[in-house]
């Protein structure tokens, strides 16, 4: 095809919606070799990128979330209540309701709403280290120090017996996807004591363990096609098949422990049946198709895959399907602990300790770009729906939106009293993002 | 069974005498006092090495009968301390223990106005100005004595170039200069080596805030950077107040107390 030189991305995005005949215009952007034309292709490709005006050039379009999520920019409310340091906060699928999990051993639900705690859930007798909200909506687990893991009912507060089994301390959790499993019943948690449960969350049992860790595993993830990934200390990532916790494979690579995993298909298997339009759940078996849809749509585009982050600075790309990694990426200099995908999978944004987030390719896991800016360690980064920005939590109690297009701070949000632990940003629309942290209160940002 | 094992035989073959538990158990009581009529008697090299070895048998004693009593009573839970709650990923990280200072930054300034700090030492000596200053002759005839040579250790900017001795009042010699001060952290219970930055009041009066002297009491400011405390908004502090704890003029070294 010709073009002219001048072509700039608004013309190009013109084009592609020609060719592929939408309905709705919808937007594009486009990537020579992996470097974005953002100006036009003269001034991006032969002047910064130093091609041949002879040359064939390829250019290869990406689509972009169709809506745009409002730049975060001041706190709107500071919710007290954990009078402890939270630990953990997790956003509903629809982003209508936030659990956060705290050293006072209570689980608060938030209703996003108003902006009000909604339910206080007793029950836990230590720290709970996690919370995790099942894909439709309508449940929270918890796992705790004392060894239980908890799933209440987030509408009435009710619920919460214990789960027991494991011997450590629950450190992650993960539901089944809305897609493979519309009930909502199966649920797998890690623990210190080196295994991973799958528990039956309706007769409140023990389906089957998954013993072969040797360390504590700290990250549990289950993926979009029948397979569960856990990382651990022991410096594995292994992976189950979710039917019946067999091993399939042990991911070898890293030089110290295994702190968190991210599956490229993250943000899709968390919203289940929701998305932007959808907010309520509905009928289940509608909700269902939709889930699957989208799951498919998206694996269409690529396969699954998993990222590693550890202690040895690096982090890794697996294709779960074989034993060698895509990539390893190197460049921190400090451990790494918080990783995620975008919500389409085709970038990474890593937080390490050495107050960096960087920025990486999501398909090939090539560096982009570093974002700086905190005085503290980084402990956790998220980003939004739309995947143009991403939310970063620091030790130096400051949250920082950043750009993901250029790299630059977009809004420097401080107010938290002390180290921030976590950062969520809510699916759906994706207006608010809530963070949480030693001062042990819940703080809503918002545009 | 071997040859040389007879004991072992008759012992199969006989049994024991009939008051063998019962001798046994005398001697084994009999054996402390033994040990003690031992111990009182022995001297010398002797007694050293015995003692020694004694020393260490009863260590061995304690700790054994401390494992048995920790097995047999019941543990309490884990410590479930609220404060102390981490997230999985900073778990089991020797994390260094770190002091806040996200304090007010309105209050914070209202105090560095009016100079008044919730000090360590409220009171101190009074230093007399004739202590501070020794009156320096001068003129041909040494006549004159407008000149002063201030005795304590000072505090003075890099930048400062003295000025000509037509118009130098107070000399701040260079051997009582100090750059540094240890400031202890009082939470973190840690003394740290740092650079001073100022003195901001000398409880003696202006003129020796001015001068830069620094006597116990004194509260500097020192560059705390290095010790990565943050602010409310997420930036690294730089300068903190301390109070000098010593007198540096005894001592040779600057001693201070971070007010936090």
């Amino acid at each position: 095809m010709n073009l002219p030189a001048e072509a700039t991305p608004e013309m190009l995005e013109m084009l592609v919606n020609e060719v592929l005949k939408n309905e709705e215009p919808l937007p594009y952007s486009f990537y020579v070799d992996d470097i974005e034309i953002r100006s036009d292709v003269l001034h991006d490709v032969v002047e910064e990128g130093k091609r041949s005006t002879e040359q064939t050039i390829r250019i290869v379009y990406q689509p972009q979330a169709i809506f745009k999520v409002r730049q975060i920019t001041r706190c709107t409310s500071t919710m007290q209540g954990h009078d402890h340091p939270i630990v953990c906060l997790h956003f509903s699928p629809s982003g209508s309701l936030l659990a956060t999990g705290s050293g006072d051993t209570t689980v608060r639900i938030w209703d996003m709403g108003t902006e009000t705690p909604s339910h206080t859930l007793r029950g836990h007798t230590h720290h709970v280290e996690c919370v995790q909200w099942s894909p439709d909506a309508r449940l929270v687990a918890s796992g705790s120090m004392d060894n239980t893991v908890r799933v209440w009912d987030a509408s009435s507060g009710k619920g919460g017996e214990p789960m027991k089994g494991h011997k450590g301390c629950i450190t992650a959790l993960a539901w089944e996807p809305f897609h493979s499993d519309p009930s909502c019943t199966r649920l797998a948690s890690a623990s210190k004591d080196g295994t991973v449960r799958v528990w039956d969350v309706v007769h409140r049992r023990t389906l089957f363990a998954m013993g072969g860790h040797t360390a504590p595993v700290m990250a549990v993830r289950w993926g979009g096609d029948g397979l569960i990934y856990t990382g651990s200390r022991d410096k594995t990532v292994k992976v189950w098949s979710a039917k019946d916790g067999r091993l399939v494979r042990t991911l070898q690579g890293h030089a110290h422990w295994v702190n968190a995993l991210a599956l490229s298909t993250e943000h899709v298997l968390r919203t289940g049946g929701f998305d932007e339009k959808r907010q309520k759940l509905g009928d289940r078996s509608e909700a269902h198709a939709h889930a699957v849809t989208r799951y498919s749509t998206l694996i269409a585009r690529q396969s699954e895959r998993l990222l590693s982050c550890s202690d040895d600075f690096t982090l890794f790309l697996w294709d779960p399907s074989s034993p060698k990694p895509i990539a390893r990426l190197t460049g921190h200099q400090q451990p790494v602990t918080g990783i995620s995908f975008s919500p389409d999978g085709t970038l990474i944004a890593s937080a390490s300790f050495d107050g960096s987030v960087k920025l990486w390719h999501g398909a090939t896991g090539k560096f982009l770009r570093s974002m700086r800016g905190h005085v503290g360690a980084v402990f956790c980064v998220t980003f939004s729906p739309d995947g143009r920005m991403v939310a970063s939590g620091s030790r130096d109690s400051t949250v920082k939106v950043w750009d993901v297009a250029t790299g630059k701070m977009k809004a420097e949000l401080p107010g938290h009293a002390d180290e921030v632990y976590g950062v969520d940003w809510a699916p759906g629309k994706g207006e608010r993002v809530a963070s949480g942290g030693k001062d042990g209160a819940v703080k809503i940002w918002r545009n | 069974m071997p040859q040389n094992e007879y004991i072992e035989e008759a012992i199969k073959k006989h049994g024991r005498r009939l008051d063998h538990e019962e001798r046994k158990r005398k001697r084994t009581a009999r054996e402390v006092h033994k040990k003690a009529a031992f111990a009182q008697k022995v001297h010398g090299l002797k007694a050293k090495l015995y003692n020694k070895k004694r020393h260490a048998e009863k260590i061995q004693m304690k700790k054994t009968l401390k494992m048995h009593d920790e097995r047999n009573t019941k543990q309490a839970a884990p410590d479930a301390n609220p404060d102390t709650a981490l997230p999985p990923y900073l778990l089991d990280r020797q994390s260094q223990t770190r002091a806040k200072v996200l304090s007010n930054a309105i209050k914070q300034k209202r105090k560095e106005r009016a100079a008044k700090w919730d000090v360590p030492l409220p009171k101190v000596r009074a230093v007399a100005e004739e202590e501070v200053y020794k009156v320096i002759k001068t003129g041909k005839k040494g006549t004159k004595q407008w000149k002063r040579l201030v005795s304590k250790h000072t505090f003075v900017p890099a930048t400062f170039t003295r000025l000509p001795p037509k118009y130098e009042r107070f000399i701040r010699p260079t051997a009582l200069r100090v750059k540094r001060a240890h400031v202890t952290h009082p939470e973190l219970k840690a003394t740290f080596m740092l650079d001073i930055l100022g003195v901001k009041k000398n409880p003696n009066g202006r003129d020796m805030t001015g001068l830069g002297v620094v006597t116990k009491g004194t509260v500097i400011e020192v560059n705390v950077s290095e010790l990565g405390l943050v602010t409310q908004s997420g930036k690294v502090v730089w300068g903190k107040y301390a109070q000098v704890t010593n007198n540096p003029e005894n001592d040779g070294v600057v001693n201070a107390v971070l007010l936090v």
